[in-house]
């Protein structure tokens, strides 16, 4: 219940940056996600800001990469 | 309806540094304590502080906090108070080891010492040579220090509520704070946390303005709260304007581009600085740059097809500096402005930053209003901190990496005020019969709401009236009409429909409830613009184009309650030193 609500709000950063990113991803891309990518991008949302920012801007390789191919769009949004 | 209640030592609102430097103070003397926060305490605003914390350590070049005090002053405008102002730059170097001993991992310099940087406004003996005076980690400095201090924090036993919103402030008939109102987010839930001292950390407001650096969350909730109670506002006309924020986003490029030696061009590839500021140049004050690139965009000598926007030239320091100094400032420019800064410069423009204004208190953060019988009375069980607040350090100009030091050092002097006042009142007081009912009556407004506004439409009016009407010039008959608008906005923000009306996770709610906190400072800044007739600091007036000490050489309060304003004068006396009296102010 209230999964997009919850999403929409965990996408609230501290860094302008995220929220700009995240919110370009929100409109454009969740309503799309499978339930494996919903999982991933929870957590993804997880991550400290600066973590999290540094895998968008490709300054960091993701521990798990089977979570490369949802990186990517976030990269591209 | 019975509405939960839970008692504390002492709850804080925020959960940024400020908040967290305060709990951690009360935590570890064994208090117990709440910290509420809308978003997960590491995700707080401070994380984006990049530039660094000031303090006269002397680790590169000489220095001494009295210049530092000396720098403050004069970057104020004047308008600071000078009491604050030696109290935070006299305890800097020892806050800032204290963070050391937290393990914030600071950079080093070659012999162990702390590594320290140039940035705009620091100098050395009284506005003489380019002092160095930030001590950083890395360009993340504020995310250092967030999770150094969550870490100490969750080890002291402080108490977060996460994802929880303040809504309002308890009062009681003698003008008490005994706690607030505030809603869980997962349950919708309204709860009444009750605390022997009150605390707000809740950050800025720059969401007010169309072009801002501000993150989402910065939406002024404890200055909504604190006016809807009958606090005052103190200088909201004084809003920074960050010269430098990537063209058509807002986000941030950290003047730590300017201190390694990055410069701004305008269309014919001029320094253009060097005319404004011929000392200084690139890394004078915030608002002589922002207002030199306003200058140079509205004489046509802007960048770009529509000649509205300055560029920040940095591929002459080279892609090594660049890249072991400035790493996150390569990445947001090609991120949000498509450029690579080791080939091409960056396209930026001035943008919303910093509120110098807020809920008016002394150095001990304790809130002061003329709400009995002096100018500035203690409100008791009432302390606030970080930009929410106006202690007032910043005056009419913030300097850079002074904020940082501003949540460290009032964080933990309102901590210790906080101990100290405990032990004279030990015992919380009554609450009133109607704790809740100014929380209530909102949210039933809200929930019984037909053919009102929408949230989103309110909000963007709201930001683009602010933007037009009260940015970095300030017209006469701007402000005039600006006034009536933001006038008619507020009763739209009044009058706002939800269509989800569940009590679970209800963002709709939320936002709602946000925007009746930004129609609070949006209404309190643009009335202090409207009235301030002089220009000082970030308050730039085209019709008063010089500052007026003998005017207005004072602070405004601006009341909720018929939008009444008031002035109370600038404190010029320091603590020890001799005061440091209004010159001109040139870079």
């Amino acid at each position: 219940m209230k999964e997009l609500e919850r999403a929409r709000w965990r996408c609230r950063r501290g860094l302008l940056e995220l929220d700009i990113v995240l919110q370009r991803f929100m409109d454009r891309h969740y309503s799309q996600l499978s339930d494996k990518d919903l999982q991933q991008f929870s957590t993804l949302l997880d991550l400290s800001d600066n973590d999290l920012w540094d895998m968008v801007t490709s300054r960091k390789e993701p521990e798990d990469a089977s979570i490369r191919p949802l990186l990517e769009i976030l990269q591209a949004v | 309806m019975a509405i939960a209640r839970r008692k504390f030592d002492a709850v804080i609102v925020g959960a940024g540094g400020a908040g967290m430097r305060a709990a951690l103070q009360l935590s570890e003397a064994g208090l117990k304590v709440a910290v509420l926060s809308k978003v997960f305490p590491t995700r707080s605003h401070t994380v984006a502080a990049q530039g660094g914390i000031a303090a006269a350590l002397g680790n590169v070049t000489e220095d001494n906090w009295h210049w530092h005090m000396y720098d403050t002053v004069k970057g104020s405008d004047y308008l600071g108070d000078q009491d604050a102002i030696e109290f935070m730059c006299r305890q800097a170097n020892e806050v800032v080891y204290e963070l050391e001993h937290f393990g914030m991992p600071f950079d080093r310099l070659e012999n162990g010492k702390i590594y320290q940087r140039p940035f705009g406004g620091q100098s050395q003996n009284f506005g003489g040579a380019q002092a160095t005076r930030s001590c950083a980690a890395a360009d993340r400095t504020g995310h250092a220090m967030l999770h150094t201090l969550y870490q100490r924090n969750v080890r002291a036993n402080t108490q977060f509520f996460i994802e929880w919103m303040g809504l309002d402030l308890i009062r009681d008939e003698q003008g008490d704070v005994l706690g607030v109102t505030a809603m869980e987010m997962e349950t919708g839930e309204v709860m009444v946390l009750q605390a022997k001292a009150t605390l707000f950390a809740t950050g800025g407001a720059g969401r007010i303005f169309q072009a801002s650096t501000n993150a989402f969350i910065n939406t002024g909730d404890g200055l909504g709260m604190s006016a809807r109670a009958g606090i005052p506002l103190e200088d909201m006309e004084f809003w920074q304007f960050h010269p430098t924020g990537v063209y058509g986003v807002g986000v941030l490029i950290s003047e730590a581009v300017r201190g390694e030696g990055g410069y701004l061009l305008n269309k014919d590839g001029e320094r253009f600085m060097q005319r404004y500021a011929p000392h200084a140049k690139d890394l004078a004050g915030r608002d002589v740059v922002s207002r030199a690139l306003t200058m140079e965009i509205k004489e046509g000598r802007g960048c770009g097809k529509d000649a509205d926007h300055l560029l920040l030239k940095l591929d002459h320091l080279g892609a090594d500096v660049i890249n072991m100094r400035l790493p996150g400032i390569r990445e947001i420019a090609i991120k949000f402005a498509q450029v690579d800064p080791i080939n091409e410069p960056i396209p930026v423009v001035p943008t919303a930053h910093y509120m110098m204004g807020g809920i008016p208190t002394n150095f001990h953060g304790q809130v002061v209003a003329p709400y009995k019988t002096g100018p500035e009375e203690v409100v008791r069980g009432f302390y606030a901190v970080g930009e929410c607040a106006c202690v007032s350090v910043h005056g009419a100009n913030r300097l850079g990496t002074n904020s940082l030091l501003d949540i460290i050092v009032f964080g933990r002097a309102a901590g210790n005020q906080i101990i100290e006042d405990l032990k004279k009142s030990p015992h919380h007081k009554p609450l009133p019969a109607d704790v809740a009912d100014r929380t209530l009556a909102r949210l039933a407004r809200l929930e019984g709401q037909k053919g009102g506004e929408s949230v989103a439409q309110v909000g963007a009016t709201l930001r683009k009236t602010m933007q037009a009407h009260c940015g970095v010039f300030r017209f006469a008959d701007m402000l005039k009409e600006g006034v009536t608008k933001i006038g008619e906005v507020a009763e739209q923000a009044a009058q706002t429909e939800i269509k989800d009306k569940s009590k679970v996770f209800n963002t709709a709610r939320i936002e709602a409830l946000e925007l009746d906190n930004l129609a609070e400072v949006a209404l309190a800044t643009m009335v202090s613009a409207e009235a301030r007739n002089e220009s000082r600091g970030a308050h730039a007036r085209d019709d008063f184009p010089e500052r007026d000490d003998e005017k207005w050489l004072k602070h405004t309060l601006y009341f909720r309650t018929g939008r009444r304003l008031d002035y109370k004068p600038v404190r010029l006396k320091p603590m020890t030193v001799e005061s440091f009296p209004p010159k001109p102010r040139v870079y």
